[in-house]
């Protein structure tokens, strides 16, 4: 018996690596949860415009809309007019009704006639774009739009 | 008696710790959600007998290229707008005993100015050359003036802030009757209605 009871003294045991892999997973969750996902690429200049009579955005639902000049590495391509972007890619006015109703499609199905048009427009665009926009919507009948902005006052300022 | 080794720790509870941290963050952590105004736009058919909007109920707000401000025909800073629109809305100028009487207007009664607030509006006429900036600053400062005085009714009638039990409704977290508030939102909507309407801008650069 003696043979199992003897043992080297004076050595610390190694650490336990056990609870490494909680540790790891802790923080990948952690990184999961607080990072948003970018699904375009933005195009386009995107400087909002500042207000702070807001109302939240509900996200299951909105089509987004991106507008303004070119981002600086396009511009030579694309010139500095304003521009509107859908999903990934520049898209023309007349060409706006299509790539709606193609985002529309993508929605949940219970949700596409409840559908909200979110803009995000560049506040140097000019404000004849987004009428143009805002036509086209109503052509389409997706009448319940949201201006995107940065919190702030443009007053105050 | 030989010297025994340190036992080794117990990481059973290891995991629960985990879970419990995970949890924590998962509940404290709140992702940016985009906020902004939202706006309903009118449906895209010939109306066949618009109503008739008297002058003296019609708040007209030009911007032209430069982004300046012409309101009611007079030149204003983008800082005078909220308070002007207020004045505007709240003037209640119909006559005491007249069915379109506002009781609870509290302006200065100008039979010149709008009669009451469900019959006031006010209209946007933007240049298509406005910036986008100023055009939110536009619409930004007429929900305040519209807001403003929600708050104050809400306030005086059942003793909370219109915008901030609509903002706590919005993010679910509402103590109290859900239904009772939502009603009583209502009601003081149907005092102060939104009548913002937009005029098709003019040509570019006129």
């Amino acid at each position: 018996m003696s043979k199992f009871t003897k043992k080297k003294g004076g050595e610390l045991p190694a650490v336990n690596t056990a609870s490494l892999p909680d540790i790891v997973f802790m923080l990948l969750f952690f990184f999961m949860v607080v990072t948003v996902l970018r699904d375009n690429d933005l195009l386009v200049k995107n400087t909002l415009p500042k207000a702070d009579q807001v109302e939240k955005l509900k996200k299951d639902r909105s089509v987004f809309i991106f507008a303004g000049k070119p981002s600086a590495r396009y511009q030579d391509k694309y010139g500095k007019e304003g521009k509107i972007q859908i999903g990934d890619k520049y898209t023309d006015v007349s060409n706006l009704k299509f790539a709606l109703t193609e985002a529309r499609q993508k929605l949940r199905p219970e949700l596409q006639d409840k559908v909200m048009v979110a803009l995000k427009v560049d506040e140097e665009t000019n404000t004849g774009l987004v009428t143009d926009i805002k036509q086209e919507l109503r052509d389409l009948n997706m009448l319940k739009l949201i201006y995107i902005t940065a919190p702030g006052n443009e007053v105050g300022n | 008696m030989a010297r025994r080794a340190t036992p080794e720790v117990n990481a059973g509870s290891m995991a629960d710790i985990a879970f419990l941290l995970l949890i924590f963050f998962l509940v404290t952590t709140t992702i940016e959600k985009d906020k902004g105004i939202a706006r309903q736009l009118p449906p895209n058919e010939e109306i066949e007998d618009p109503p008739i909007i008297r002058q003296r109920n019609l708040f007209v707000v030009n911007v032209n290229k430069n982004d300046q401000l012409l309101v009611e025909e007079e030149l204003m800073e983008l800082k005078n707008l909220r308070q002007a629109a207020i004045d505007f809305l709240d003037n209640g100028g119909a006559a005491a005993g007249s069915p379109e009487y506002c009781n609870y207007c509290k302006g200065k009664r100008d039979p010149e100015s709008s009669d009451n607030p469900d019959k006031a509006v006010i209209s946007v006429q933007n240049d298509r050359l406005t910036s986008y900036k100023m055009y939110i600053a536009v619409q930004n400062e007429l929900v305040a003036a519209y807001n403003f005085l929600r708050d104050r009714e809400s306030q005086r009638l059942y003793g909370f802030k219109f915008t901030e039990v609509k903002k706590a409704m919005d993010e679910g977290n509402y103590q109290g009757n859900e239904e009772a508030a939502q009603e009583k939102l209502e009601t003081i909507q149907k005092l102060f209605p939104l009548k913002l309407s937009e005029a098709e801008p003019k040509s570019k650069g006129s």
